[in-house]
Parts: structure tokens; sequence; C-alpha cells
């Protein structure tokens, strides 16, 4: 109780004093307020992984009944990785925002806004703690509108823009059609079981027949697939990331959508159906969520947006990983259920690490040349090598290429389809064999896609006219980014450590009995894997060695670039992110939606001419705006109910009570004359 | 003993350049030189200066190193019969992609570095074949390992033999889709020609166009040691474990020789395709491993 009364404390103290400290001390404030609460919550979490759950219920009143607070592994392991991305997202936008700072007494708005900022990251850091948490139906849906609600005010912190708005209330209507969906299944088990506790849906879940368990599980899955960016989920997704500000967005891709991740681990854990059946249906989604994303995402041009689109392919990875420990489960498989959620677990961790740090980068990126658009940008690895490098990292990892982090989750789940492949019937075969082809198809367009956004932003020469101003970032602003890439490197090293901390999370799924032998197998070839990734990193430092000693007496000369004779090249010269990815673009072509503006060059001497083109969603179009326009014509229909005459809004209203009065004694009617009817047959 | 196959593939990548060259020259009843020309042409660009281009970035110096040292790592992994490589472990072919990758990775990043428009180019055929490419492998991978039940290289290679024909007519099969691989990783015909001259229509070599000196010689021998890599994988499915040194080792050089044969054969008689007909011809590799897949489920779910 002490604890979590402790960050109830912390969370409305340290509003309290937010609202009356001066602009400079806001950041600090929201750091030390996330630092406490996120060790008061560690406190909780470290316990509950290494194997000892934490559990509390107290009375909620009459509307919510007993709330439990309870955190076993899968939490722990949440919380903790949620904590670390959280802290490195505050120390990085406490220094992001001192740009948008007034100078004292001025501007009181542009304060409030700050406030609000910082308000919402401590509350949205208090809310994803209690999602973890809180096993409460009714209560869950509290923490997790607060948390929906905070996001909202975190997205919108430029509500000037059109576009942020836009995207903002974009992000506010999916996230409430999820809360919609998950609300429908708290009130089917509430109806069935009539317990707002979590275990009732377990209890419920196991009393009915497979089919109805695997309907409900749905329904949640929709819910929390909609959070995470489940393709065709995703579309808030693209919007949300690019307008937030850069720590909002690399917190978002980082823990937030992962919210929606453990909310289907969560349910996974309660609905035992047919494992068989649900981790085919997670795997197919997953495959396609996962090459759907990378095929947008590169075509991007954006560099925030092509980074949300990655992020729904890592959802995709993660999702593989899931199925497949779903799969295992299904077919009794010990090995291929701790690769899938062990797999799927550490990659949820590592897309953190990442993907934050990407984030991170592409904010500083943009405070030092105001654009986000990568076609202008170019040669910044010479003006910020420290960014530059910490992007390059995240790029590495993120392709999943040894010898970072995301290659220890991809080779898990990788290893998990193999040996799925040897071992299990038909029909499994052929779906984890589509898996792998799905993999290696989004390991090898991730690579296509970050040697795109690296080459064009920090390589080559300016595309652009940038800013003379553009230089390194000061310390305080890399030093959460050189702590992430610190992780990512560690994860890559040494990922027996990690393997070993996931394997409590995991037993929850797998059961513990059979989990004796199947870690150590694990953790004996990652220790291989280790040694391997070490070899490499030697190997190369080797060979740089040798080719500095070979090289030391040898003439070194400089130069321009070769252009095949030609002296003189110009920065217009270089391939833009456009040509780079033109052959994959046309190899594709059925699957995009490019909206090109081109005029038509007319005369001899025709005038300059201008073309445009902007890749849309084609998904997107089919499933959202084309029926969002059938509706909009249909309700459009009823416009002239609002009139604007209140006479009239009392008249509807007199007449909906009318309607409601009346159905009810309008259905007595009914059944009377039925039975009258009847009678007279008789 | 694990170290026996690093050190033949070593000694085969010495002259397996010189054999395909050998082979064109012959074929185009030309002179031609020597076997160990191309060994030659390295050495003296390893002792000769560099041109760096004031465009590039520490990226560009450091790429060279990387991608020699993840092709060596590559080699490490690759098993000689039934003697495992100097690393082994359950999935070591994941790592084997995955490294290459990493090499590929930084190969491409530093052409775009220099900020060439012919260099960018490649870069962008390079992503974009070897993305297409590595499904097959993975297929031919998965497929090989449903057929023997094992996940590394060094176990399925070393179950591959029970003395059965099917194995030797995958195995045949396989060696066609590695082939093909090859070729197309080590850009060299039909997909890419080596000794064009129009940075247009190049793929691999236009995007070395600016390194020089060592790095360059590090480039243009992991060429080799890619070859002797592929040469070796394709030869461990004919080599017959148990047996003797002596029937595997000339098993080893002559399927090296034999391959070096065909890729110079391949060279002299094959026009280039068209760019844009590229992708089609790799999509063909992973049918084919498709196929082989499907030959290796029937085999093992209903005979």
């Amino acid at each position: 109780m002490s604890l979590i009364l402790g960050i109830i404390v912390v969370t409305v103290f340290s509003l309290l004093l937010l609202a009356m400290a001066g602009d400079k001390q806001k950041g600090n404030i929201a750091l030390f307020a996330v630092l406490i609460n996120a060790v008061l919550s560690s406190c909780i979490a470290i316990p509950a992984l290494c194997g000892s759950s934490f559990e509390q219920i107290f009375y909620g009143g009459n509307v919510f009944g007993q709330i439990a607070i309870r955190a076993d592994a899968l939490s722990g392991w949440f919380i903790l990785l949620m904590n670390f991305t959280m802290l490195t997202g505050i120390l990085y936008g406490r220094r992001y925002m001192k740009h948008y700072e007034n100078p004292p007494g001025r501007n009181p708005e542009g304060s409030a806004n700050l406030t609000l900022h910082f308000a919402s990251y401590i509350i949205n850091h208090f809310a994803m703690i209690g999602i973890y948490c809180v096993q409460n139906s009714l209560a869950f849906l509290c923490v997790w509108e607060l948390m929906a609600l905070s996001s909202f005010i975190l997205i919108i912190f430029e509500y000037g823009k059109f576009e942020v708005l836009k995207a903002g209330i974009n992000f506010l209507i999916q996230s409430h059609i999820g809360i919609m969906f998950m609300t429908l299944g708290f009130i089917w088990v509430n109806s069935r079981a009539g317990s707002f506790d979590f275990n009732a849906i377990a209890t419920y879940a196991a009393s009915v027949s497979p089919a109805v368990s695997f309907i409900l599980f749905l329904c949640f899955f929709i819910a929390f697939a909609i959070k995470a960016g489940f393709v065709p989920f995703h579309t808030w997704l693209p919007y949300a990331h690019p307008v937030a500000p850069a720590h909002v967005s690399g917190v978002m891709s980082g823990v937030i959508i992962k919210l929606g991740i453990f909310g289907i681990l969560r349910m996974l854990l309660l609905i035992k159906g047919d494992f068989l059946a649900l981790g085919y249906f997670i795997l197919a989604i997953s495959v396609i969520t996962g090459v759907y994303g990378v095929i947008l995402a590169i075509i991007q041009h954006n560099i925030k947006k092509l980074l949300a689109y990655h992020s729904i392919e890592n959802i995709g990875i993660i999702g593989i990983g899931i199925g497949l420990g779903c799969i295992g489960l299904g077919l009794n498989n010990p090995y291929l259920a701790f690769a899938g959620f062990a797999g799927a677990m550490l990659h949820t961790l590592n897309h953190s690490l990442f993907k934050s740090l990407l984030f991170y980068s592409a904010g500083t990126v943009y405070q030092a040349t105001h654009t986000l658009d990568i076609e202008q940008l170019g040669g910044l690895i010479k003006k910020m090598p420290q960014t530059a490098t910490l992007f390059l990292i995240a790029a590495l990892a993120i392709c999943g290429l040894p010898p970072f982090n995301g290659f220890i989750s991809e080779f898990l789940i990788y290893s998990g389809l193999f040996k799925g492949i040897l071992e299990s019937p038909l029909i499994s075969t052929v779906f984890l064999v589509s898996s792998v082809l799905g993999l290696v198809i989004i390991g090898g367009l991730a690579m296509l896609c970050f040697t795109k956004a690296f080459g064009v932003i920090f390589l080559g020469n300016e595309r652009h006219q940038l800013p003379a101003t553009v230089h390194e970032a000061e310390f305080t602003k890399l030093f959460p980014k050189y702590l992430i890439a610190t992780l990512i490197i560690l994860i890559g090293i040494v990922p027996q450590i990690f393997v070993k901390a996931i394997s409590g999370p995991t037993a929850l799924f797998t059961g513990k009995n059979i989990l004796q032998q199947e870690p150590v197998a694990f953790i004996e070839t990652l220790q291989a894997v280790s040694l391997a990734v070490i070899a490499l990193i030697l190997l190369s430092l080797i060979i740089w060695w040798l080719r500095k000693m070979v090289t030391r007496s040898a003439v070194i000369v400089e130069s321009s670039t070769w252009g095949c004779g030609y002296a003189a090249p110009t920065a217009k010269l270089q391939y833009t992110a456009n040509s780079f990815v033109r052959p994959f673009r046309k190899l594709i072509h059925p699957l995009l939606m490019m909206n090109k503006t081109e005029n038509a060059l007319i005369g001899i001497f025709p005038n300059p001419v201008h073309s445009e083109t902007h890749p849309y969603d084609k998904l997107e179009r089919v499933i959202i705006d084309i029926p969002l326009k059938y509706l909009k014509g249909f309700i459009g229909q009823f416009r002239f109910l609002q009139n604007g005459n209140p006479q009239f809004y009392i008249l509807y209203g007199v007449v909906f009570i009318f309607i409601v009065i009346t159905i009810p004694l309008l259905m007595n009617a009914l059944a009377y004359l039925n039975e009258l009817i009847k009678q007279i047959g008789q | 003993m694990s170290i026996v196959s690093f050190l033949l593939i070593i000694f085969t990548s010495l002259f397996f350049t010189g054999i395909v060259i050998r082979t064109k020259s012959i074929f185009s009843g030309r002179k031609g030189p020597g076997f160990f020309q191309p060994l030659k042409d390295i050495r003296r660009l390893f002792r000769k200066g560099a041109v760096y281009s004031k465009t590039t970035s520490f990226i560009f110096q450091i790429a060279p190193s990387i991608y020699f040292a993840s092709v060596l790592m590559a080699i490490f992994m690759v098993p000689f019969g039934n003697q495992p490589g100097i690393i082994s472990f359950q999935g070591d072919f994941i790592f084997f992609a995955y490294a290459l990758a990493l090499g590929k990775f930084f190969i491409i990043i530093s052409a775009l570095d220099t900020g060439s428009s012919f260099e960018g180019m490649g870069a962008s055929r390079e992503a974009l074949y070897s993305l297409l490419v590595e499904p097959a492998f993975f297929i031919l991978m998965g497929s090989f390992a449903l057929l023997t039940g094992h996940t590394s290289f060094y176990e399925i290679f070393g179950s591959l033999h029970f003395g059965s024909y099917i194995s030797y007519g995958e195995g045949t099969l396989a060696a066609i889709v590695l082939v093909f691989i090859a070729l197309i990783e080590n850009s060299r015909m039909p997909v890419d020609d080596p000794k064009t001259h129009l940075e247009l229509t190049m793929v691999h070599e236009v995007m070395i166009l600016d390194n020089s000196g060592f790095d360059l010689g590090l480039i243009l021998y992991s060429t080799n040691l890619k070859f002797a890599m592929y040469g070796a994988l394709i030869a461990n499915f004919f080599l017959t474990p148990g047996y003797e040194w002596y029937y595997s080792l000339p098993i080893f050089i002559g399927v090296q020789i034999v391959f070096a044969v065909i890729v110079g054969t391949v060279e002299s008689f094959m026009a280039r395709f068209r760019m844009n007909h590229n992708p089609q011809y790799i999509f063909m590799l992973t049918s084919i491993s498709l196929l082989i897949f499907i030959g290796v489920l029937i085999l093992k779910k209903f005979v």
C-alpha cells in the first residue's frame, strides 16, 4: 500500500509544484517526479520479475468494488522497460523543451502550455504504471482513459498548427474506438461473471466454448491492436508521431504503443482458448503488419513519418513472436513457446530502445535544421558527428544487424520459427515458412530504408541551404541518447543476461515445470552468439588496425568525388532519397498509392514546371476514407435536425422521452395482440 | 580441427578469380593473364596510397574494413563436411546471413557518403538486389533444416548424406540456387558485368568508384573470399562425412574449380540483363527455393 500511496502522492505533489514553478524549473520538476515514480514502481517491478508477485486489494467504493493491484513478472518486465524510456524521454525532453521557453513574465499562454505538457508527461507515466498493475476492469478503463487523454495533450503541444490538431483528434477518436471495444469486452464478462476482477475473465473464458472465447479475445485484440498499431488499425500512428515533440514521439513509439502489446499478452494469459487458432490468426496479421509497415516506411521522406511506419513494422515483428509462442503452446512445444514469447518481449524492449534513440536523434536534427524533409538534408555527419553515430547505431539495431540488440530478438524468433518448421504438422509448417519469408523481407526492406535515411540525412553534401548555426547538440541532450546506445550494445553483446531475466515473464505462458531446459538451451546458444558477436567486433578492429599499420607510410591525397571526369559536381547531382528507392517503388507499384501532381510541358520553350509526389496509405483510403465519405453523406441528410433553435432541441428531448416510454408499452401491446391471435387460432 | 574449412576457403580464394579469368580468356581465344594476376593486383593495391574525396566522412574510411570483417566472420561459420566451422551453434546460418548484411549496409552507406550520383545509383541497386536474394537463402536453409531435422550449418551438412539419391538431387538443386546467389551477391553476369565501364549500368563496381589503395584491395579480396565461401557451401552438399579426408579434399577442390569454370563460362556466353529485368530474375531464385521446400515438405510429411 505504501508504495502505491507513494506514487500517487508524488504525482499529485509534483503536479501542484509544476503549476507554481517558473518555466526553467518545470522540466527539472518533471524529471524528478518521473525519477521518483520510476524508482518506486521499480521497487514493485524488480521483485515481481524475479518471481515474487505483488498483490494488494483495496476497496474502491460501491461502483468499483474490490480493486486488485497485482504485478506479476509480465507487469514487472513492462514496467521496467517503460521506466527506462520514460526517464530518457524526460531527460531529453526537458532540454528539447528549452526551445519553447519564454522569457520570464511574458506570454502566460506559452507558459501554461509548457506546464500542461510536463504535467501530462507525469500523468502519462503514472497512468501507464496503473495500466500495468490494475486488474479491475473498471479501474483499468479509468487509467487507460487517463493515459489516452494525457497522450493527446502531449501530442498537440504545438496546437496552433492545423495538422497537429488534426492528427491529435485523429488519435483521440481512434483511441476511443479502441476503448469502446475494450469496454464491450469488459461489460460482456461482467454481465456473465458478475465481477470486475481480471480473474473473472479467466474463469469466464474457461467456462465457455473455444469459439466464444475466441470472439471475446478478438474483442480485446481489436482494442489493443488499435493502440499497438497492427494493420489495419494503424492509420492514426503515422499522423500522431510526426507532429508530436521529438521526445513524445520517442516515448509514444517506444512505450505507449507497447501498452497494446502488453494488453494482448495479458489477455492471452487470461483467455486460454484454442491457442493454435489464435497463433495462426496473430501470425497472419503480424506478418501483414510488418511487411506493410516497412513498405510504406521506405517511400516516406518525412523522417519522423518514416520512423512511425517503422514502429508498425516492429509491432509486426513482435506480433510474429507472440503468434509463434501461441502456436508453440497449441502444439505443446515448449521450445517454440519460449522462443516466441521471449523473442516478442525482448523485441519490445529492443524496439523501445532503438526507436526512442532514432526519434531523439531526429528531434535533434530537426531543431538544428528546422526541417523534417530528408530531401533537404545531407552532410550532417560533419557538423553533428555524435548525433550521426548514435543514429547509425540505432539504424543498425533496427535492421536487426549484429552486434546490436535488434539481432538478438530477431534471432530468437528466427530460431523458434526454424525449430517449428522441423517439428510441427503441415499447416503450421506452411504458416511458419511464410513467417520466415515475411521476417526476411522485413529485414531486407528495413535495410533499404535505413541506408536511405542515414545516407541521405547525414552523408554526402547538403542538398539545401541549411542554417549556418547547425552544430552538435550539447552534452545534456546527448547524454540520454548515450544511455540508450549503451544498453543497445550491451544487449547485443551479452544477450544471455537479458534472456535469463525474461524467462520469468515467459514462464507465465509456458508454465514453470517445462521451463527447466528450454532457457538453458537458449542461453547456451546465445552464449555462442555472444562469442560470435564479440569475434565480429574484434575482427573489425584488427583489420582496421592492420589497415592503419600498412597505410601508415602511404601517400594520402584529398580530392573531389569521381564524376566521370567532371570536376565541378554540385550538391544537386547527388542521388536523392526518392531516386534511391525508385527501383523498389516501381517494383511494388500495385501496393502503393502515389498522388502525383505535375503540370505538362507546353511549347518549344516551356516555363518551369512543378512536380509533386505524395505517398498515401492505400489501406487508409479503403478502410477509413471511403467509408467515412459514405457515412458523412448518410449522416449529412439529418443535418436539418441541428438547426440551432433551442425550441427544437427541447422538442427532440420530449420526443426522445416519449419514445422511451412508449416503446415498452408498444411491445406489451404487440405481445398481447400476438397472444390474442394465437388464442383465436386455437 | 575446425579451422580446416577456414584454411581451405582462404586457400581456394587465392586462385578463384584467376580461374574465372582464365576460363574467359580461353573461351574468347586470348592468351589472358596468369592465375595469380588478380592476387598480384590486390597486393599492389595494398601497398599503394589512396585518394579520398573531400565529401566523405569517417564512414567511408571504416566501411571497407567492416565489410571485409563481415565476410571473414561469415566464413568462420562455414563447415567442411563433418568438421564444424570455427564458430558453430544452433541457427548459425541466420548469423551468417546477417553478418554479411552488416557488411553490405556499410558498403552501401559508404557509397552514399561520397555524394556521387553514380555511387548512389549503385547503392540503390545493391540494396534492392540483396534484399531480393535473401528470401531464397533462408527458404533454402529452411528446407534443408526440415530435411535433416537440424538448425546449424554443420549438423545440416553432417546429416545430409544418408546415401539416398534424393538428398543428392536436392543438393544439386540447392547448388544451382547457391550458384545464382553467389553470382548476384558478387555482382557478376547476368545481373551485373564487373568489366563494364559505363557507370550508369553498373551495380557493385560503381559503388566503389571512389575507393582506392588498401580499401579497394580489401573490397576486391572480399569478392574472392565470398566466391570461395559460396563455393565451400556448395561443396558441402557433395562431401561425404565419415569418409576420410582424401575423399573430401579432392571433392572440395573439384567443386570449387567447377564453380569457378561455370562462373567464367556464364560470363563468356551470356549478355547482361536489362536493369529492370533483374528483379524478375532474382524472384525466380526464390521460386526455385520454394520448389525445393515443397519437395522436401512432400518428402517429409507424405512419403
